[in-house]
């Protein structure tokens, strides 16, 4: 589906080629077919809601993740934009909901700013840039709160959270699947989209040809933290109270795992939309599948780890010189 | 930057002095490509930047000491020591990965494992109870060291994985409780010292300074520069670049396992779920300190005075009370920030 790529890669063996592009596919497909067949009660329209349902702030983080990845870039921040949009939602509840979403989603975009400022406009790595608004934006997030949780009774709120369309379908899975379709749109069909691949594929090269490479690291820094923002409203809205201590916390993590073992090199010059949703139900259904068969979480974490090696390995670019 | 300013870093001000000697390589481990002798204010910012946080660590310091009357006194002050070793130990090992362009997420769990295995090592005696984690700590670091160098995999998602890995592994291995250290010998290692001083700091003031030395002093801590420097030059020269990895994220690993099993045996019991974002605070020590993430450039003394900085801008906000940790997170936040972005604009005066 969305898988743009400006520079063809070197060519290996036809076999590796094949496990690399669609490995994700085959995993997420023998994880399923291993809960069908192990798993009991997995086969309920209840269960995989559940589990949509538990993907959606993953899902959201690793899309922007995906683009800032697409640059060669990093976004630690995202788990601690997440407290912070949790923080700041309660605040803004007393001018309606509405008003309080957009002006939680625009602190995001601030948060995003900062960042890719740092990274496009002052020039420092990201891991850098977006290493110390992790540490410094939970800090945030937990001042804005007064360090303790808050109970949200907003009805709009809380629906976001538990509404059902149809009695069946979430309202948080059906945003998370517009943000898919808008940013697998924005990947595929806009400039901008194609500036990202570019600017991730040989940053020089895109400077030389005049694309604006700062305008663009910026804008996929913004989109990362409003993702974010928008996954920490859509959680606080499922739990119904703002927890900024926990909320998000070591997502990036999930979501960086997500975005690779989808089949996005870290090297950036490539975005696989589809391939991240993939990843994200993966690394879902894994923790699931443990849980389910109270299985310690434990083991679910060392195997992550292991899946995680196994798939940079794959996709390790082919060993020059 | 100012017009004038160019010229004045082209044309050397001043009467012209006799070229000094070439340096002996020891004394210059930034490997530099110019040919044109460095400008005034170049080497004032080279100056600056290495020295910056030394020079904040005295300023911060004094300030601290006239504010808060406690905060010179010998029980404080041996306090900031304890609390910041078992860091020093895990940021001399991550001042050698950063040093080699490299990153090392792991440390925190590793730290983590290193006291769970503490405990688990400690039924057997003390020795086991610290060799069994200095082990462990070091394969962990030696097989992401293989991945990093030999297979030429991201130093970030390795250690990525080997975060998730030890950090679960600990969770396993304790079952998600304490583990407590038997035996009176292995926890004496953490909880008596000399002089006021707990073993641990001795331990981690020995660990810089041969940190410190192996950095400048040997064939090994040049190369590390020569790799973070630029890693297929140092390939051509000769160099076993993996070789020279492996060794760096093996003794991160070792290290951070030790100051793991270090404070375990301080508070009697290793905590599965300890050191949670410490790899945070090692990268912003080493950082602070004046190494560049970019590798290739970067002193132990620095490293030494980042982990003394934020410990004592932490101390100082515990003195000033109903500020919560947080506030901590927030400075910590904003002065790596700073820091980072003071370091750019150094660098970039040095380099253009």
């Amino acid at each position: 589906m969305a898988d743009t790529s400006v520079v063809s890669r070197g060519h290996r063996s036809g076999v590796s080629d094949w496990l690399r592009e669609r490995g994700v596919y085959v995993a997420l497909a023998l994880v399923l077919a291993l809960n069908l067949a192990v798993t009991s009660n997995f086969a309920s329209t209840g269960s995989i809601v559940l589990q949509l349902i538990e993907v959606v702030p993953i899902l959201l983080v690793a899309l922007g993740l995906s683009l800032v990845i697409g640059t060669e870039g990093i976004d630690l921040s995202v788990g601690s934009v997440m407290a912070i949009a949790a923080g700041v939602l309660p605040l803004y509840l007393g001018y309606g909901a509405v008003p309080a979403i957009l002006i939680t989603l625009a602190v995001g975009a601030l948060v995003g700013l900062l960042n890719g400022t740092l990274v496009a406009l002052v020039g420092i790595q990201p891991i850098v840039a977006t290493l110390g608004v992790l540490v410094g934006g939970r800090g945030l997030a937990q001042v804005i709160a007064g360090g303790q949780q808050q109970r949200i009774s907003d009805d709009t709120i809380r629906a976001l959270g538990s509404l059902r369309l149809a009695g069946v379908l979430p309202v948080s899975v059906l945003i998370a699947f517009s943000a898919v379709l808008v940013i697998s749109w924005v990947t595929r069909r806009t400039t901008f989209g194609r500036h990202v691949v570019a600017v991730g594929g040989n940053r020089r090269a895109s400077r030389f040809s005049g694309l604006p490479v700062r305008r663009t690291l910026l804008g996929v820094y913004v989109l990362s933290a409003v993702l974010a923002a928008l996954a920490g409203i859509l959680a606080t809205a499922r739990l119904g109270a703002s927890d900024t201590p926990n909320v998000g916390q070591l997502i990036e993590l999930s979501g960086i795992t997500a975005v690779v073992v989808g089949g996005t090199p870290l090297s950036g010059g490539r975005v696989r939309i589809l391939g991240t949703v993939a990843g994200a139900l993966l690394m879902q259904l894994l923790n699931a599948t443990f849980i389910m068969n109270n299985l310690p979480y434990t083991y679910a974490q060392m195997i992550q780890a292991v899946i995680i090696l196994v798939a940079i390995y794959a996709q390790r670019p082919g060993v020059s010189s | 930057m100012s017009g004038s300013d160019v010229g004045s870093r082209d044309l050397p001000e001043g009467p012209p002095r006799a070229s000094p000697p070439l340096p002996p390589a020891l004394d210059e481990p930034t490997v530099r490509a110019t040919s044109v002798r460095p400008g005034r204010r170049e080497r004032l910012a080279g100056a600056l930047q290495r020295n910056v946080s030394l020079g904040l660590l005295v300023l911060v310091a004094l300030a601290a000491t006239l504010a808060f009357p406690d905060f010179a006194s010998r029980a404080n002050l041996s306090n900031v020591a304890i609390q910041n070793a078992l860091l020093a130990l895990v940021a001399v090992g991550m001042t050698f990965v950063i040093i080699s362009g490299g990153i090392d997420l792991s440390v925190g769990s590793v730290f983590a494992l290193g006291g769970v295995l503490a405990g688990l090592g400690s039924a057997w005696g003390p020795v086991v109870a610290l060799l069994l984690p200095l082990l462990v700590g070091l394969a962990i670091g030696a097989f992401q060291g293989l991945l990093i160098g030999r297979a030429r995999m991201a130093p970030f998602i390795v250690t990525l994985a080997g975060l998730l890995f030890a950090r679960g592994a600990a969770l396993a291995i304790s079952d998600q409780l304490p583990m407590p250290i038997q035996g009176e010998a292995a926890r004496m290692v953490g909880q008596s010292g000399v002089a006021g001083l707990a073993y641990p700091v001795f331990i981690a003031l020995a660990v810089v300074g041969s940190g410190a030395v192996v950095l400048n002093r040997t064939r090994y801590g040049q190369s590390l520069f020569a790799i973070g420097g630029s890693e297929e030059a140092a390939r051509l020269m000769g160099l076993t670049v993996w070789r020279s990895k492996l060794i760096a994220y093996a003794t991160t690993g070792a290290l951070s396992a030790l100051a793991g099993a270090l404070l375990a045996s301080r508070l009697g019991s290793g905590l599965p779920t300890a050191a949670q974002g410490m790899e945070l605070n090692a990268i912003a020590a080493v950082v602070i300190g004046g190494t560049l993430l970019t590798g290739g450039a970067g002193t132990m003394s620095g490293t030494l005075a980042g982990v003394l900085l934020l410990g004592i801008i932490q101390n100082l906000i515990n003195q000033v009370g109903n500020l919560g940790s947080y506030t901590q997170q927030v400075v910590s936040g904003a002065f790596l920030l700073v820091v980072v972005v003071v370091q750019r604009y150094l660098t970039r005066e040095q380099r253009l």
